[in-house]
């Protein structure tokens, strides 16, 4: 009766918050306006004063254990004994009195079923503890072999859904050493880390193969054909263009000449690749063109490139403007989206480093893709170039794209859902060609003067070089007496400057202005 | 010498037969459960089931009254009943069936927020008993033992939402002898029978299809969840709630990149799913959830949190090796319990798993395919039969005890 009567009122308040407007359960009892049902209501008052009182739930369980009867049968083979317990358990830092107990009421009450549990389940109703760990935390080399099923599983996934039988990707780079030649390769360097099928990078350079760009190359693993073309990079745009494209061409010179088999996709150094274009070019026969985004930047003079902007938004164009193919309707190519350089004419950069626009041409070589055996001697069924490679040689025509190589431009496949996905983006930023930079961003031997910088997080001083004698001294009678708050900035700073005598004695004589002050 | 000119082209083909067939179970593995390779077995012509035709007040006038019976997760008794009533199986004589099926729609009662409630259940189908036991002499001749019904609720036919209270009641002693299709299941629990059929929760077969998205898609969740783990409406302390599993899965892994676990409702819940490895499917209040067949729909392995569950189709489905079972005291180890499967294990899970007629065995399609859920619920019957000759009660016995149970379920309905 006790059990019932409390478990009604425990079960009437889940009840009403579960089902909403939900009848009280009609197969229980009425309401029972007994002695004991007027005591329990009481005790329950009292234990929600209590929990007032005391600012946490008090439970009335507790009272269970003090009057509960054998009508209760409290298994203990479940409750597994406290120390048990006690190593498993890491109790929710909830204030609750309540006792972790699973409270078996199973026995006491299924009398009725004549299908009797025989054997005793080890699962039971009722309260359990929330288990935490003692250091709820990731493992890190559980993390690392996380990460290698995760990569095993998409390499199957690959296998099955993926490319059957992947080219070789061959990415041809034209590149020359400059102040962002390293951010720009490393850029391109670790796409084609990224790329999961077989990969041979044709890196060509200007001026001869030099070890800045042989190291940065080095630290790629990847398979890289590293040749020098003769001629020196020259300062205008106009010239840079048609260089790499002779430079391009000797590239596919080497293809042709060491048979290379699979896709030549040009990825020149200041583009950026996306993933999915390494994928979508396995879908290649012969020539494909895709779409690339240009993102034609100008740094600095705002007022001429707002007003290019506002220019744009005036007619239809998209805020990014796009180069690729065109298709109609049913996915055939029509014709070519070219870059629009009309609004741009005059003030476009004409040197490297200029700041103003820099223009691409009509249609960037990048945007191609070749199978690469259009370039080999023997032809077999493949769409005829107008000219032989070798043909090229010393030509000074400017060839803008590979269209101009093939006799028929309607065999060109367009990729990425017939050019509507960008699946790369143009674009060029250079420093000023007198620009200079530290050979390899390498500085060493390091720099002779630290000047502070002139504005820091913490209180600073105005330096002043008092003469080097005295300072040292000062420096070891001060050490002591300075707060935590300057000792991390002081740290910092002569660390990094251990070698050099003057300089240390330069930065410390900082803290001693500190305690003087203080 | 004839007959090298004949063994090289026969070798040929051998090899040629034998690359197509490691091709196709490079992808897919059949499966076979402990009753063998059943899921594919066709249920026509092995069993007969007779359909009752009870008063239109035990399932099309409540239906009427709350159409949205047919999307909740307990519609598989719905649709069980059309299915029926159009199948091959279906016989209109009596006397030469197998099984009687009973349309009896019992968990369309529901609340404004869309919960059934259970608690006129008992009577409805106490009433329904006692008239296809007056109608027809069927029920008397086994007291049921020929009899199966659907009973979808949270604890099957026990008719309660709340553990204590259904282990209370303990199963409808009417329907001791019937067979029971329901969708609980746990080992030695009261509200269990020997011989149910467990079944998976009803999930629209459109909605899933709707959401597919390319197979190419790289998984890159390892664990996925989205659900409570605290239900402070009924359970403030917490500890009730899922015996404490789902909040012992938050707390040692809230923080943890690999586990992507939230409360939130995100749209493109189903989307995600197929970008994960690995989904939770841990216990709620009862310890079966639609959870189980999303998972399985959309090829992530399920991860199942429930001690001693048991799972649809049990025997012809070998769940050992398609998901991974964690004992709830292990959750706070979950993670090295997950990083320390090896690959192959892993990716022979998901070979299992994108096998089609596994995924057909979770779902009730509209209209009906081979292979799916209700296939598999006839197929469990089948292989019931034959039926043991001493079900067929002597005249006048009586086994069931009419008068059991709370005094509130032996009022008309």
């Amino acid at each position: 009766m006790k059990l019932s009567a409390l478990q009604q009122s425990y079960m009437n308040r889940r009840n009403n918050s579960f089902r909403g407007s939900a009848p009280l359960d009609s197969s229980s009892d009425g309401s029972i306006k007994s002695p004991s049902a007027i005591f329990w209501l009481i005790l329950h008052g009292l234990c929600c004063l209590i929990s007032l009182v005391l600012g946490y739930r008090f439970s009335r369980l507790v009272f269970f254990f003090l009057f509960s009867t054998s009508a209760t049968n409290l298994y203990t083979s479940p409750f597994r004994s406290a120390t048990d317990l006690s190593q498993t358990l890491n109790f929710h830092p909830n204030p609750v009195v309540n006792p972790e107990l699973p409270f078996n009421r199973t026995a006491a009450t299924t009398t009725t079923t004549a299908a009797a549990t025989t054997s005793s389940s080890r699962v039971v109703v009722g309260r359990h503890g929330i288990r935490i760990r003692p250091w709820p935390h990731p493992n890190p080399d559980e993390v690392m072999k996380a990460h290698r099923i995760i990569e095993r599983v998409q390499m199957e996934q690959r296998l099955q859904f993926g490319v059957k039988n992947p080219k070789t990707v061959i990415a041809v780079t034209p590149t020359y050493v400059r102040t962002f030649q390293t951010l720009h390769l490393t850029g391109v360097m670790h796409s084609l880390m990224l790329v999961p099928y077989d990969l041979v990078w044709i890196v060509v350079e200007a001026g001869g193969v030099t070890n800045e760009t042989s190291s940065v190359l080095a630290k790629s693993g990847l398979r890289i054909i590293h040749v020098g073309f003769d001629k020196r990079m020259p300062n205008s745009w106009e010239g840079r263009h048609r260089l790499e494209t002779k430079m391009r061409l000797h590239a596919l010179r080497i293809v042709k000449e060491e048979k290379m088999d699979g896709i030549v996709m040009f990825a020149d150094d200041s583009n950026m690749h996306s993933s999915e274009l390494f994928d979508e070019i396995q879908n290649v026969k012969w020539v494909g063109a895709v779409s690339v985004g240009i993102l034609a930047h100008s740094s600095g003079t705002d007022e001429s490139s707002v007003s290019v902007i506002e220019k744009r938004e005036e007619g239809e164009n998209p805020s990014m403007p796009v180069q690729g193919p065109a298709c109609n309707a049913s996915n055939q190519l029509v014709g070519w989206h070219t870059f629009n350089s009309i609004p741009y004419a005059g003030k476009s950069a004409t040197y490297i480093g200029d700041r103003a626009i820099v223009l691409p041409r009509k249609l960037e070589w990048a945007g191609f893709v070749l199978n690469s055996r259009l370039f080999w001697k023997d032809a077999e069924e493949k769409p005829e170039l107008v000219k032989d490679l070798d043909s090229l040689d010393g030509v000074d025509e400017d060839i803008e794209s590979p269209l101009s190589l093939l006799k028929d431009i309607s065999v060109v496949e367009p990729l990425g859902s017939c050019g509507r996905q960008v699946l790369l983006w143009w674009l060029r930023v250079e420093a000023r060609a007198d620009s200079k930079f530290p050979s390899g961003w390498i500085v060493d031997p390091p720099l002779e003067i630290t000047v502070p910088s002139k504005r820091t997080p913490w209180p600073d001083a105005p330096p002043e070089l008092p003469s080097n004698e005295k300072v040292v001294v000062g420096v070891q009678e001060h050490t002591v007496k300075h707060s935590p708050k300057t000792r991390t900035p002081r740290s910092k700073r002569s660390s990094r400057s251990k070698r050099k005598h003057d300089t240390k004695i330069v930065d410390t004589q900082l803290p001693v202005r500190h305690s003087e002050q203080n | 010498m004839r007959i090298c000119i004949w063994v090289f082209p026969v070798l040929i083909v051998c090899g040629l037969v034998c690359r197509i067939n490691a091709d196709q179970t490079a992808r897919t593995e059949r499966i076979s459960g402990s009753a063998g390779d059943v899921l594919d077995d066709d249920p026509t012509g092995r069993l007969k089931v007779y359909v009752y035709e009870l008063p239109s007040k035990y399932n099309k006038k409540l239906l009427q009254k709350d159409p949205r019976c047919l999307n909740h997760m307990f519609a598989a008794e719905i649709y069980m009943h059309r299915f029926l009533l159009s199948s091959p199986v279906r016989t209109l004589n009596p006397e030469e069936a197998d099984w009687f099926y009973t349309p009896i729609y019992i968990t369309c009662d529901l609340t404004p927020t869309g919960l059934p409630l259970p608690f006129k259940s008992p009577r409805m189908m106490r009433s329904a008993i006692q008239l296809i036991s007056s109608k027809w002499p069927y029920w008397n001749r086994t007291e049921g033992a020929d009899h199966f019904f659907v009973v979808p609720h949270d604890f099957g036919a026990c008719f309660h939402y709340q553990e204590e209270k259904a282990i209370e009641r303990g199963i409808l002693p009417l329907l001791h002898r019937a067979t029971l299709v329901q969708t609980f299941g746990q080992r030695n629990h009261v509200c269990l029978n020997e011989g149910s059929i467990t079944i998976p929760p009803y999930a629209p077969p459109q909605k899933m299809q709707a959401h597919l998205i390319p197979q190419e898609t790289p998984r890159s969740i390892f664990v996925y969840f989205r659900g409570l783990f605290y239900d402070v409406n009924n359970d403030p302390e917490g500890g009730y709630y899922a015996r404490g599993a789902r909040a012992a899965v938050w707390e040692n892994f809230k923080d943890n990149a690999l586990f992507d676990i939230s409360t939130d409702h995100p749209t493109t819940y189903y989307e995600d799913m197929q970008r994960a490895i690995f989904c939770l499917c841990p216990l709620g209040w009862a310890p079966w959830s639609p959870r189980l067949v999303e998972a399985v729909v959309f090829g992530c392995i399920p991860i199942i949190i429930a001690d001693d569950i048991v799972l649809p189709f049990a025997d012809a489905i070998p769940w050992e090796e398609i998901g991974v079972f964690v004992a709830e005291e292990d959750v706070p180890n979950l993670d090295t319990i997950l990083t320390s499967i090896p690959p192959e294990v892993i990716l022979r899970k998901q070979r299992l798993l994108a096998n089609p007629s596994m995924k057909s065995a979770m779902m009730f399609p509209q209209p009906t395919q081979p292979g799916d859920a209700f296939h598999q619920i006839l197929n469990g019957l089948a292989r019931k039969l034959p039926h043991k000759k001493n079900i067929y009660l002597k005249s006048g016995e009586k086994l069931l005890n009419w008068t059991a149970g709370p005094v509130g379920d032996l009022k008309p309905w």
